[in-house]
């Protein structure tokens, strides 16, 4: 799936590690982790078995002053339960403070290991400006060291980067929330036999579960029904300039932050796709179909809100047609997650 | 998405462009593939819009700064981006007494021990700090 345009060759303590360009920071980590380790996984399947689509939205969480709205599973969920799914063994550290975690991290890498961790995007200097906001959940992968310099794979980028030490620091003990404290993760066993099939009946499951089961409004397809609700009454509850950072929130969210485009939704129906390709399970191929469409309709709904954000003035109706707009999207992800949840196998 | 509706609108704004982030869309048999853009209009919008929110704020509390309504704590704080619970996350200390070094009166009887971790946080001298808005 991937081109070869995107990959280059990185060498470092005399073991090589391949960098491949991913859409999503943890499960490109993960399929780039895995890939190193021997196993040949795609970005999709990483993250279609690691249940990574997700929709929450919690007006009550506000992240620098906006409420919180998210697209895929919790931060570190995605690694956890794929390499679970594949009987793979990784070892996870947490710190306390920044001497002993970089410590781990040079004995780790001296030993050869690429090791994967959780950073603050505010600190990683080789992004773009544009980028760099007090985001704390973003993963990657330091590979080796150049001189004084770390030798960082961000699977989000097309080429691999350096960064320093005390940058390093900064982004791996970022305060705020989550807050990383140092976490890092490796893998250090992989089986001879892996059972793909039943990792990808897993997955789907658990995302079943997730999008359909929680009885609370703010997890699942009926978050995205509450969040249609609120951007109803945007026009009587906030002042314009709210409205508009609170929409622009939502289309960065689902768009901006590496998501693969429609919030996840293409990667997830690319996932489908190559599952039913695996599995030659045809009815996952025609659900793969739909999943696409939905997809398309959440970049809709972000070009909608997008042309709202532009006009000068708040204008009630757009905001009903906009939260209409949404319903519709939610009934047709509930509809689309009872049908996988009923799929035979 | 299918591969032809790819959007490549070039946003140059703080270098958001010289990302060429991968999306995942359907070729002409309706195969999923990855490739690359340049950007969406639609989120370049709200990532433009973000910043100059920010940086708008930023130029109110420094007015207020100036007009001796406000310490410089909270002009360095927003200009880092933070707010005052990520703040309060690095100082090691409660969210009411950062609130409390934003007053002016209460600023200037810091210890020189808190203006210094003030100042490492902000990545500025302890004077830069002290002397901003004078």
């Amino acid at each position: 799936m991937e081109e070869l345009k995107t990959i280059s060759f990185s060498q470092s303590n005399n073991s090589s590690f391949l960098h491949r360009q991913h859409a999503h920071c943890e499960s490109g980590v993960t399929a780039n982790l895995l890939y190193h380790n021997g196993i040949s996984i795609s970005e999709p399947m990483a993250f279609g078995i690691g249940a990574g689509i997700f929709f929450g939205h919690l007006p009550f969480v506000k992240v620098s002053g906006m409420p919180g709205t998210t697209f895929r599973i919790w931060p570190g969920y995605i690694f956890k339960r794929v390499t679970q799914r594949l009987g793979i063994k990784i070892c996870t550290q947490k710190f306390g403070t920044p001497a002993k975690a970089m410590d781990a991290l040079d004995t780790t890498l001296s030993r050869g290991i690429p090791v994967g961790m959780l950073a603050g995007v505010y600190y990683l200097d080789y992004l773009p400006e544009a980028f760099r906001f007090h985001f704390n959940a973003h993963n990657l992968i330091v590979y080796g060291k150049e001189n004084d310099l770390y030798q960082v794979s961000d699977p989000i980028l097309e080429h691999t980067s350096l960064i320093g030490r005390e940058a390093l620091i900064r982004a791996r003990f970022a305060k705020g929330f989550p807050e990383p404290k140092g976490k890092m993760y490796y893998i250090t066993a992989v089986p001879d036999k892996i059972d793909y099939t039943k990792a990808i009946q897993e997955g789907i499951k658990q995302t079943c579960f997730f999008m359909s089961t929680p009885p609370v409004p703010w997890f699942g397809v009926n978050a995205i029904h509450l969040l249609a609700k609120k951007i109803t009454a945007y026009p009587r509850k906030l002042t314009h300039r709210q409205q508009v950072l609170y929409l622009g929130n939502i289309i960065r969210m689902q768009e901006e932050i590496g998501t693969g485009g429609g919030g996840f939704r293409f990667l997830y129906a690319a996932f489908l796709q190559e599952a039913a390709e695996y599995t030659g399970n045809h009815s996952l191929g025609l659900l793969s179909e739909r999943y696409t469409q939905i997809g398309d309709l959440w970049r809709s709904f972000a070009y909608n809100a997008a042309r709202i954000c532009k006009s000068r003035e708040s204008d009630l109706i757009s905001y009903t047609e906009l939260g209409k707009f949404l319903h519709n999207i939610g009934d047709k992800e509930q509809h689309f997650f009872k049908e996988l949840k009923k799929l035979k196998w | 998405m299918k591969i032809n509706e790819i959007p490549h609108d070039q946003e140059n704004y703080k270098g958001k462009s010289d990302i060429h982030k991968l999306l995942y869309v359907t070729d002409e048999n309706g195969h999923y593939r990855s490739a690359n853009s340049e950007g969406w209009e639609v989120e370049n919008l709200a990532t433009r819009q973000a910043w100059e929110d920010q940086l708008e704020q930023l130029k109110e509390i420094e007015q207020e700064v100036q007009e001796g309504l406000l310490s410089p704590v909270p002009y360095f704080m927003k200009k880092n981006l933070m707010d005052i619970s990520i703040l309060a996350g690095y100082m090691g200390t409660w969210k009411w007494r950062v609130k409390r070094h934003f007053k002016p009166a209460v600023f200037q009887k810091l210890s020189r021990n808190t203006l210094a971790r003030y100042a490492q946080i902000f990545k500025i001298t302890p004077e830069e700090l002290v002397r901003f808005g004078k």
